[in-house]
């Protein structure tokens, strides 16, 4: 457990900023990934508010606006990298792998200073950097991973790269649970372990929820814990809303590469989402009714 | 005609040349020896990684490592690099434009593999992403050469390569230049536009062409994209009957297509005719007896040129036997996998 409850307070404001800019952007954009914000905000939170070791960036950066693709010989812009600051031997990197969370990572980077403030008032505008779904050029994206299971093995190239540097930090993946339904999760799982990654670092959201509703109707992943170990990983199951359990876990040393599997609430700190289950994994809202019903649950979630 | 034989011209070169690049990797998928970088493996062992029967990992991987400033270079046959991992390629690579090399091996019917193994629609696919640079070797000079012209390209490349016994057509002092056709003759009656393999093939069938009164433009391409090279341009337009192309590959999106969107682009109107596989799959047999199945040989350009010119040649099956190089008849031709 964190001896730090200064920490510990400062990441739990944090993640009640993410839910309240999402559910803010939400009302403002009828529709939103809410409940990607209400699972994930205490683990985004307690990465960039206390797990990941980044370069500082100064004031926080203002979003560029899109500029073009990258193109052979042409590499004009810098990537969503330069919101985790200048990359170096001694610090982390974090490989965002459910693009579709872009907005809850966004508020992550607002909350921690890296973004600023008004910089989701660019979000999903055209000619805009502040995608709904980030590609590299978004903020907090090193590398595009929309589409989904891609990530992971990104992410084992560059811990590969970062072990024949002898680089010290630590290269972090953020994973949604659906991820564990393709194949390529596991290849890359077991070449992680094969070739020795273990500064290779991921956090799974598990919420047990996905487009088509809840996991167990659309395709099941249990024993999920088992199954990663059988590949030679090292596990550490935990409840994904308790911070002193994450910093916990995201500290052990290990000698394997190692997985987080936080198991968390679709509807954790906006409890009127209940209703709408079992669909969960966008919220568009029904008529002004309902919307008005979650104008009232953001008010009394500034109070 | 026969060519010097060149026995596994990339195995050794690709050694020499990487002696001193310690960037340059090699990731492979099950296919080391059949790909010849067992020896490099062997001699690099640091610099080697096996990634297993898991193509879209690799891919993964290759772009991490190319994002952290290596230069990975993928070896495994052609089918295993575009058509099961293509959105790992496209989304980790492509995009990005990353320098990831993806040296693929036994393009089109070189093998009697066959379905699984022949690689008929690759540059059709790799040429519709963009950022992808595709590079294609028809002789040893070639598979030797093109290693330093991917690695000055600031992208991912996709090159059709050739391993095992390989000949020599071109010079040695006369390497792979990007986007630069090699012109093989000059004439004026048709343009013939080759690539990899066809080049060979399409050399027994010169000669007898020109000894009857024929005169043929044969351009050897080795850069299928870009697609720009004005001498290209040039001997289309300089097509008098007709315009023929041969590769080893599907007709629909490779040279052929390429070709045709040239000859429109500049509002050149020969009839074109396009030799290579006619939107079919094929099946697992001998190069020869593939390329005569599939009327891709010597007999089929000369049938093309016939065509194009409205006579009979009058060149018989034996005269064209005759141009056969040895190396299509060697026996260390058959290879396992």
């Amino acid at each position: 457990m964190s001896d730090h409850p200064a920490e510990i307070k400062e990441i739990e404001r944090i993640a009640k900023g993410i839910r309240r800019r999402v559910l803010e952007h939400s009302i403002a954009n009828n529709g939103g990934y809410m409940s990607q914000a209400c699972s994930s905000a205490e683990l985004l939170a307690s990465l960039y508010g206390g797990i990941l070791n980044f370069a500082p960036v100064g004031q926080p950066i203002d979003p560029p606006t899109f500029i073009g693709v990258p193109e052979v010989g042409i590499h004009t812009y810098k990537t969503g990298q330069q919101f985790h600051g200048a990359p170096g031997d001694q610090y982390d990197r974090l490989i965002s792998s459910p693009a579709h969370y872009a907005l809850v990572i966004y508020s992550a980077l607002i909350e921690t200073k890296r973004l600023r403030e008004d910089g989701l008032e660019h979000f999903n505008r055209d000619g805009s950097t502040v995608e709904m779904i980030g590609a590299e050029h978004s903020p907090g994206f090193e590398t595009t991973t929309g589409s989904l299971a891609q990530a992971l093995s990104q992410a084992g190239g560059i811990a590969l790269a970062r072990k024949l540097k002898k680089e010290k930090g630590n290269t972090w993946v953020f994973m949604s649970d659906g991820e564990f339904q393709e194949g390529q999760t596991y290849e890359a799982l077991q070449a992680a372990k094969f070739h020795g990654l273990d500064k290779l670092r991921v956090i799974v959201d598990v919420n047990l929820n996905q487009c088509d509703g809840p996991m167990d109707t659309v395709m099941r992943i249990e024993p999920l814990a088992d199954r990663i170990r059988a590949f030679g990983w090292d596990v550490t199951v935990l409840d994904g809303h308790d911070i002193p359990a994450i910093l916990a876990a995201a500290r052990e040393a290990t000698n394997n590469p190692h997985v987080l599997l936080c198991y968390t609430d679709p509807v954790r700190g906006l409890a009127i989402m209940e209703e709408r289950k079992p669909t969960l994994h966008y919220l568009r809202f029904t008529g002004a009714d309902e919307r008005a019903k979650y104008e009232k649950a953001y008010q009394e979630m500034v109070k | 005609m026969s060519y010097e034989i060149v026995a596994r011209p990339h195995q050794q070169n690709f050694i020499d040349w990487a002696k001193d690049k310690p960037k340059v990797l090699v990731l492979s998928a099950d296919l080391t020896n059949s790909c010849e970088v067992g020896k490099w493996r062997d001699t690099y062992p640091d610099r080697f990684f096996s990634m297993g029967m898991a193509e879209q990992n690799m891919l993964g991987f290759a772009a991490g490592l190319a994002r952290e400033g290596f230069e990975p270079w993928l070896h495994t046959f052609s089918v295993f690099l575009y058509r099961r991992p293509l959105d790992q390629l496209q989304m980790s690579v492509a995009y990005p434009s990353l320098k990831v090399r993806l040296v693929g091996f036994l393009p089109g019917i070189m093998t009697p593999g066959g379905v699984t193994h022949q690689a008929i629609e690759d540059i059709a696919i790799v040429r519709a992403i963009p950022n992808m640079t595709i590079l294609e070797v028809g002789d040893a000079t070639e598979v030797e050469s093109v290693i330093e012209v991917a690695h000055e390209i600031d992208g991912p490349v996709y090159i059709r390569m050739l391993r095992g016994e390989v000949s020599r057509i071109f010079p040695k002092d006369e390497p792979f230049v990007l986007n630069t056709a090699r012109i093989l003759s000059t004439g004026s009656d048709i343009t013939l536009i080759t690539s990899g393999i066809m080049t060979e093939e399409a050399l027994r069938a010169i000669p007898l062409l020109q000894d009857r009164g024929v005169s043929v433009s044969h351009l050897h391409v080795s850069t299928l994209k870009p697609f720009t090279d004005p001498r290209i341009i040039s001997a289309l337009k300089s097509a008098k009957h007709g315009i023929i192309t041969m590769e080893n590959h599907s007709i629909i999106g490779g040279l052929g297509s390429a070709v045709a969107e040239v000859m429109a682009e500049n509002g050149i109107g020969v009839p074109l005719q396009r030799i290579g596989l006619k939107d079919t799959y094929a099946h697992g047999a001998s190069q020869k007896y593939l390329m005569a199945e599939y009327f891709m040989d010597a007999q089929a350009l000369i049938r093309a040129v016939e065509n194009a010119l409205g006579r009979k040649l009058n060149i018989d099956e034996a005269e064209l036997e005759e141009q056969r190089s040895v190396t299509v008849h060697s026996s260390a031709k058959a290879e396992a996998l």
